[in-house]
């Protein structure tokens, strides 16, 4: 195995760590707790009183569109990273294009403000 | 002949476990020692109040004590939930932590791994809690944890963005995603030919530093952040049907992952584990010798408690920002401020 999948196989493991971290500790309080529960206990929290309607329910749209805008940004970033570990040997030819790139999403960005998108009310 | 070529050489496999090992103490020891030292007493000090004092001297073991206690209660699954989601949601969020602690370089060599795209591994999987704090907020089924899910959501993809561009002016300068090669590059760097200080990009990034914690902030939905968990209007948002040790999960999560943040933003932009040339010079070692592998973790843990003070000073300074205001600062003041940023620091880089 190279080197290169050996590092990412310790990235694997880490997350493997992590859940077992979990579970182990989940299931040594399985030991130790109690598990007695009434009708109340798994009720819903709703300030004390009955639940009213079910807890899943419709919300806001503009939820998704910063999520859209989200992804529009991060595609950038995606582009920007390789393009800043390299820019001394770019030059200035790869400062102006990513400035156009960068202008470009910025443009993006206004035009979204100016339609108030942005505006959370 | 093939096997042999497929499989890592047998000492590889002897580091693994101990790596883990270690894994396991370089996330939660932190987090146990910063949640005590701040959480516990240095607020108690802000408030004028003692904080815990009976578990141990001065209440030191005041986390076995909390430990115990979570251990026992009893584990409520509520009745419409969507049990196998509402389960694994603080693996996953505990598993992010994890994920980010990979790839923090101690020392020279004292690391778990010296991954080539290291600050984007970062990056990614920072992420990925978002989707365990979705989970938690839906799978309650209840009105609070929805609404907290959702508001989490929306707050840490709008911070997200801050914080990955932020991290941008610092591989510029850097020229490399490579962690340590940043801590090489702050390391060995010159002010102005002077090369006593290295060159902590504190000083050219301070816009880079100043969004990154902002950012932090955010995403570990800290006050002044914490419309996600709002405990007066939102009970305590997508945990509010948590209990036990599962509550404890995202707690941990929580804190544990400002210290691995702390961390980052050290090696990002205070140096990492090296420390200022002059003092090296001082011993007579190079920056990264092999003391420095003993030395580096001590010098991350100093500089990860500086940068989680400012952390927890924040939380208990500033009251609690509008969902409108706090949208509004990450898109219309944060991330045009990083896009800036990196506009200013690729023109300085090219032109010097």
């Amino acid at each position: 195995m190279s080197d290169f999948l050996r590092d990412y196989l310790l990235v694997g493991l880490f997350g493997a760590v992590a859940f077992l971290l979990v579970f182990t500790f989940i299931g040594l309080a399985s030991f130790i707790r109690p598990d007695r529960p009434t009708p109340e206990k798994v009720e819903n929290y709703e300030s004390g009183v009955d639940p009213v309607g079910s807890g899943w329910s419709q919300s806001q749209i503009r939820y998704y569109i910063f999520a859209l805008l989200f992804v529009m940004f991060d595609v950038e970033a995606v582009f920007i990273f390789p393009w800043a570990t390299r820019l001394e040997a770019y030059g200035y030819f790869g400062l102006v294009e990513m400035v156009i790139f960068i202008f470009i999403l910025a443009l993006g960005l206004a035009y979204a403000w100016r339609k108030g998108v942005l505006r959370w009310v | 002949m093939m096997l042999a070529e497929l499989l890592p050489d047998s000492v590889s496999y002897l580091d693994i476990p101990i790596k883990l090992l270690f894994a396991i103490i370089a996330v939660l020891i932190p987090a146990g020692t910063t949640v005590y030292l701040y959480l516990f007493k240095m607020v108690s000090f802000m408030q004028s109040r003692l904080g815990p004092m009976e578990a141990g001297p001065y209440g030191s073991l005041q986390l076995l004590a909390e430990l115990g206690k979570n251990l026992q209660k009893e584990d409520i699954f509520p009745l419409r939930a969507d049990r196998s989601v509402f389960a694994l949601a603080p693996y996953v969020v505990l598993m992010s932590t994890f994920l980010l602690a990979v790839v923090i370089p101690f020392g020279p060599d004292a690391q778990f791994t010296n991954i080539n795209v290291g600050v984007y591994l970062a990056l990614a999987v920072s992420s990925v809690s978002v989707v365990g704090i979705l989970m938690a907020g839906w799978a309650s089924a209840s009105k609070y944890s929805l609404l907290g899910g959702l508001r989490a959501a929306g707050q840490l993809i709008a911070y997200e963005l801050p914080l990955i561009l932020a991290v941008v002016g610092v591989v510029i300068q850097a020229g490399t995603l490579n962690l340590q090669g940043i801590i090489q590059a702050q390391a060995t760097g010159e002010i102005f030919g002077w090369g006593g200080l290295g060159n902590p990009y504190l000083l050219t990034q301070f816009v880079g530093f100043f969004i990154f914690m902002v950012a932090v902030q955010a995403e570990l939905t800290q006050v002044p952040f914490d419309m996600p968990i709002a405990e007066s209007e939102l009970v305590s948002g997508y945990m509010t049907e948590y209990s036990g040790f599962r509550f404890l999960m995202f707690f941990i999560g929580e804190f544990a992952t400002a210290n691995i943040f702390a961390f980052l933003a050290s090696v990002l932009f205070l140096g990492g584990w090296s420390v200022p040339p002059f003092v090296t010079d001082l011993f007579g070692i190079a920056w990264d010798s092999n003391w420095m592998n003993v030395a580096g973790p001590l010098v991350m843990l100093t500089k990860m408690l500086l940068l989680t003070f400012v952390i927890y000073w924040v939380r208990f300074t500033y009251p609690r920002f509008r969902e409108d205001q706090l949208q509004k600062f990450a898109w219309k003041f944060l991330i045009p401020l990083s896009l800036v940023n990196i506009a200013i620091t690729g023109v300085l880089k090219v032109v010097f």
